[in-house]
């Protein structure tokens, strides 16, 4: 199973420590086998929102004041069932810091009908 | 699993996440897997004890350790240990030691507790039930699923497996260097068996059979992260990248098989591709030539075609061509004859098969590729009756029904 899980923070500060401990997790799990891609999502503003309305395309590009302060990380996981991709999830959070994590199953070629 | 606790599924998380690491660190202690794998379920038990009052400690791979290691050392005591193994012990023990750090390096352990899984000494079947139990994490019950066995079948193999190591004293090494290549071919065969019977489950199979795609992945990519000099390890992961990134395109809504020229390219995983590519860039960077390589390359022609008729043939054949001197096979040869015929025609294809027939007498996809390349040449008679024949040879029932539904629309 593929899990995608998005971690947001209000800390927008990795010390130097933190962030090699969070290098070394990324590297382990690389070697596991099982971290598939990871990174970080800048800020709504980088971008902006798009909405399709009675089909007719537009386009916000903000100000989207409150994402500014918030760390936004990514990982796509590959792990055998739902509370491993907790246990990853925890691991990640209790180096990172206070935050929130959503994790979402991905579909995958183990799951079933595409 | 059958513990329905939310803490006790946590825990068993972190105990598989841990797991192919913990058995490595043990049995480099006791040289002996199958004690160690006892140890390493001791200290599940004392977690499963301890940790849903404590919670789960900030360093559960070290805790696991350290249970492990004062079992080993409990044991030790009471004289179940061998004296060499009270020597090596000796060493061990937290007073001489730093403190036991499952997150260290463990790379060579876990490559040596690769080694002994796969060894020869272990019929291929064992070989993959003691893999998949002690580098995959998995319980007895789950392989058993995946492989439509009984719980007890498998639990067997394992004792034996284990017992089989013990009594051939098989040593807790990297092999020496005369033996690795063929070591580690028998590695990279367990790790390609793991994946192709995940590959081959079929719809309404128990999940837990196209899982082992993953596994098998899984392995491949922890392998290649021990021995990255190694070319045909790369190219397994590729051959196994590149297939697993069409799994989810084999099977229409209807339950039937697409061919991979059917396949509808968009939904094929694209990351599964990447990887794939680059770990055949990696091979061949390394000079490899193997089987894994050259069958990687094949898929990998597949891979880059974005549409079916931009597929590279030549070279496909080519290839085939290559593998059929490393592993002569009538079965590489009916695709070279198959990939050939893309290229010159069906009837070159139909000669090339006319000279494999005898040797694959009762195949039924040679029957079904004679009945494609007879279609193409408007022999629809005839390739009626090498579908229906070819539907009698199989023993897949999707197959047989489709073999036959083809044969009646001609």
């Amino acid at each position: 199973m593929r899990f995608l899980m998005t971690y947001t923070s209000k800390h927008n500060h990795h010390t130097p420590e933190k962030a090699a401990a969070i290098d070394k997790l990324v590297a382990d799990n690389v070697k596991a086998g099982i971290l598939l891609d990871t990174g970080a999502i800048l800020g709504l503003g980088t971008g902006g929102l798009g909405k399709l309305e009675d089909g007719k395309f537009m386009m916000s590009d903000g100000p989207f004041p409150e994402t500014k302060e918030l760390i936004v990380g990514y990982a796509i996981v590959q792990v055998r069932d739902r509370a491993e991709a907790v246990e990853h999830a925890r691991r990640f959070m209790m180096i990172a810091g206070d935050g929130e994590c959503e994790i979402r199953q991905l579909m995958g070629p183990s799951d079933g009908t595409p | 699993m059958t513990e329905p606790d939310p803490a006790h599924a946590a825990i068993r998380a972190v105990f598989r996440v841990e797991h192919a690491r913990l058995v490595a660190r043990v049995a480099r202690m006791v040289r002996d897997v199958g004690v160690a794998e006892e140890l390493a379920q001791d200290a599940l038990v004392a977690a499963l004890e301890t940790w849903p009052r404590d919670g789960i400690p900030a360093k559960p791979g070290a805790w696991l350790m350290t249970a492990a290691r004062r079992r080993a050392l409990n044991r030790l005591q009471r004289g179940r240990m061998v004296e060499r193994k009270h020597e090596e012990l000796g060493h061990m023990t937290p007073s001489h030691d730093d403190p036991p750090d499952l997150d260290d390096d463990v790379g060579d352990d876990l490559l040596r507790l690769m080694f002994v899984s796969c060894h020869p000494v272990l019929a291929p079947e064992a070989r993959v039930a003691l893999t998949l139990r002690l580098l995959g994490g998995l319980t007895t019950e789950e392989i058993a699923r995946a492989f439509l066995l009984t719980e007890s079948t498998i639990a067997q193999r394992i004792v034996r497996a284990k017992r089989a190591l013990a009594d051939a004293k098989v040593p807790f090494e990297v092999p020496p260097s005369a033996e690795r290549a063929a070591r580690l071919a028998s590695v990279c065969a367990v790790i390609y068996l793991v994946f192709n019977e995940g590959y081959s489950a079929s719809a309404g199979d128990d999940p837990m059979r196209p899982a082992l795609i993953e596994d098998a992945l899984r392995l491949g990519r922890v392998l290649a992260g021990l021995v990255p000099d190694e070319p045909e390890v790369h190219g397994l992961c590729a051959l196994m990248e590149l297939h697993a990134s069409r799994a989810g395109s084999r099977i229409d809504a209807h339950g039937e098989s697409v061919l991979l020229l059917d396949q509808n390219r968009a939904r094929w995983d694209h990351r599964l591709i990447r990887r794939g590519l680059e770990a055949l860039a990696r091979a061949q960077q390394l000079g490899g030539a193997g089987p894994y390589v050259l069958q990687a390359e094949i898929s990998a022609c597949h891979a880059r075609a974005l549409v079916a008729s931009e597929t590279d043939w030549p070279r496909i054949a080519e290839l085939y061509t290559a593998l059929a001197r490393l592993h002569p096979s009538p079965v590489i040869d009916l695709n070279r004859a198959m990939a050939i015929a893309m290229t010159e025609g069906p009837a070159a294809g139909l000669r090339l098969i006319d000279d494999i027939a005898p040797r694959l007498p009762r195949y039924p996809w040679l029957a079904a590729a004679r009945a494609d390349l007879l279609i193409k040449l408007d022999r629809r008679a005839e390739a009626v009756v090498e579908l229906q024949r070819a539907a009698e040879l199989t023993t897949n029932t999707h197959d047989r029904a489709q073999l036959l539904r083809r044969a009646a629309a001609l």
